[in-house]
């Protein structure tokens, strides 16, 4: 399997923190890639280099064989690659589904003449595409919130709202980042089955995640961050027993 | 806590409506179209059609003349309001574009003796150049300096029409031909009452087209949050210049039929305070709302009138009026979300129920 999203020896710098520092990862295609790591670890770094919200120090990252190192973040999108936020960033003055329309920016009919006078194949076209909206929003359990403002939405369906946002987009990627943190646990149980339906249906999930259970039961891969570093990437099983692994969530052990 | 684990209980395979829809018969097309109305739509139908008649109703030039005032601030500000409603930038020098049109129209009408009609193009053309020319370096920046940038580019254009010869300096220009339209000449205050009230309602259908469009949408997740636009792929620079050059149409149109209207145009009509009174249209009537522009163009123009009775006092007492109404209602007259009648309705019956029947909780709490 070739690695579809990667880092070469990444780096991040602010002012006299590193961030990041020469992380190197190989994300394959098709993958559910998590991420772990105690606070502070770099974790959403490296989601904002993987993104286009940062640029690196150093280091590059590639996307298919392209270099996207220095690309905007709209042009990381554009190319496939949709995030969630840790802070959940839905657009609060906006029903959901207008949210998840947003989403589907690059998709939507840009013809400045059906946008003026709202030409019956525009309108034909924003019906279809309100109708898919409409899809995603059923897809992540949200079907009878389509009217709801956003900053009305509890805050584990806010979760789920970005994931629909992100979703219509049709990304090849989805980043995730804290998908089930302040997330009640029936929630955290949905929440999982999105995942896990998104993946079988053909998307490349990344996650970041702090529920350790989350994480053994979705991933098939994890990568272990600390202090900026790569610590240690495997299997979950592996990695739960890592000694390094172990030190580095809850200290040495005293001997 | 109820509410939620309903949520949870929906189910999470739906037939997408995408399906369900063709398989299902086309409704009829009057049904469809009822269920699509927006609600503010009768309220609009109503006022409308108490305009058309308001010239014969009333028989008085001064109302008339007030009403086209109105109108022309309603256009303004449904202009303003992509700037300012749907894209969240604060623009304080929106009179710029009408100054723009205004002169467009001015100096091809009286030098040139162009058709006014023909000018509008042209000041189209004019303002989306100032659009561009001031837009492109100065929309990167935030908030309070793009509000600084677009009062000085106000004060700028003001500036240029009162020092230049070629403009009339500070007595402006005068004897703008009238506007005619398929042969029949408009030199009344009735006819320029129509005039307006037509582009207002075009204006008023644009804009709600945009609204629902991929560009209203644009505009809206760059005002709730810019970083979260640019990861949904939208070039957000280049649709703040969009807005940007949105309003100038809107401010630059609105300005040429205004020469027409008023035959003679000078400096003060484009300073800072008619950008300031676009903006109040905007913000009494609710940010971001089409309805909310057009009440906030009439309250903005309409009480300062109706205050006349107070003489010297009447500033004073409009003044007051504006700060109670951005007290009892920060939101607007008519915000974006809607007036919340059905919510309100919703909390009143709750609330009457809740008196009713008091909650275990509640009557627990008391009991201790």
């Amino acid at each position: 399997m070739t690695a579809l999203l990667a880092t070469e020896s990444l780096s991040l710098r602010f002012g006299g923190l590193d961030a990041l520092s020469g992380v190197t990862l190989e994300i394959p295609e098709l993958s559910l890639f998590a991420v772990i790591g105690p606070n502070g670890a770099g974790k959403t770094s490296l989601f904002n280099c993987l993104t286009g919200f940062y640029r690196p120090s150093s280091g590059s990252v590639t996307f298919d064989g392209h270099d996207i190192t220095r690309l905007p973040a709209h042009q990381v999108a554009a190319l496939g690659i949709r995030r969630t936020f840790q802070n959940v960033r839905v657009f609060p003055r906006l029903s959901a589904r207008e949210n998840v329309l947003i989403g589907a920016h690059l998709r939507a009919s840009a013809s400045p003449w059906g946008t003026v006078f709202g030409t019956p194949g525009m309108r034909r076209r924003e019906r279809a595409l309100a109708d898919e909206a409409q899809h995603w929003l059923d897809y992540v359990g949200l079907g009878d919130k389509a009217n709801v403002l956003a900053a009305d939405l509890a805050y584990g369906v806010r979760k789920r709202l970005e994931v629909a946002r992100a979703l219509i987009a049709r990304p090849r990627v989805l980043l995730l980042d804290e998908p089930a943190a302040g997330v009640s646990s029936v929630e955290r149980d949905e929440l999982a089955d999105v995942i896990q339906r998104t993946w079988e249906s053909g998307v490349t999930v990344v996650i970041i995640e702090h529920d350790v259970e989350l994480v053994m039961q979705l991933a098939k891969t994890v990568a272990v961050l600390d202090r900026g570093r790569l610590l240690v990437e495997g299997e979950p099983e592996a990695v739960r027993n890592d000694e390094r692994v172990i030190e580095a969530y809850l200290g040495r052990r005293r001997r | 806590m109820p509410r939620e684990s309903k949520d949870l209980a929906a189910p999470s395979e739906i037939t997408p409506t995408a399906l369900s829809d063709v398989e299902q018969p086309p409704a009829s097309g009057l049904n469809v179209a009822l269920s699509r109305l927006h609600p503010g739509l009768p309220v609009a139908l109503v006022a409308l059609g108490l305009a058309a008649f308001l010239p014969a109703l009333v028989q008085n030039t001064y109302v008339v003349s007030v009403a086209m005032q109105v109108e022309i601030l309603m256009c303004l500000a449904l202009g303003l309001n992509f700037v300012v409603g749907l894209c969240g930038m604060l623009d304080l020098g929106f009179a710029a574009f009408f100054a723009i049109g205004s002169y467009t129209t001015g100096l091809l009408s009286v030098d040139s003796h162009w058709p006014i009609l023909a000018t509008v193009p042209v000041a189209v053309v004019a303002s989306l150049i100032g659009a561009v020319f001031i837009g492109t370096p100065t929309l990167r920046l935030r908030s309070d300096y793009l509000a600084v940038i677009t009062l000085g580019f106000g004060e700028i254009i003001q500036n240029i029409v009162t020092n230049l010869n070629q403009t009339g300096g500070p007595e402006g220009i005068s004897g703008i031909a009238p506007l005619s339209v398929a042969g029949l000449t408009i030199n009344s205050t009735a006819g320029y009452f129509y005039v307006f009230l037509v582009l207002t309602v075009l204006f008023t259908w644009v804009s709600y087209r945009v609204r629902r469009s991929r560009l209203g949408r644009a505009w809206l997740a760059i005002r709730e949050d810019e970083d979260t636009a640019h990861a949904m792929g939208i070039k957000v620079h280049r649709f703040k210049l969009y807005a940007y050059m949105a309003g100038s149409v809107y401010g630059s149109i609105t300005g040429s039929l205004y020469g027409a209207a008023f035959i003679a145009i000078a400096p003060p009509s484009f300073g800072f305070s008619e950008s300031l009174l676009v903006v109040m249209a905007v913000a009494m009537g609710g940010i971001g709302s089409i309805w909310g522009a057009l009440l906030g163009a009439g309250v903005v123009i309409a009480s300062p009138e109706i205050f006349r009775q107070f003489a010297t006092a009447r500033l004073l007492v409009f003044g007051f009026l504006l700060v109670l109404i951005m007290v009892l209602r920060p939101q607007g007259i008519w915000p974006e979300t809607g007036l919340g009648l059905e919510r309100r309705a919703r909390s009143v019956a709750r609330s009457v129920r809740g008196f009713a029947r008091p909650s275990t909780r509640r009557s627990g709490g008391r009991a201790q």
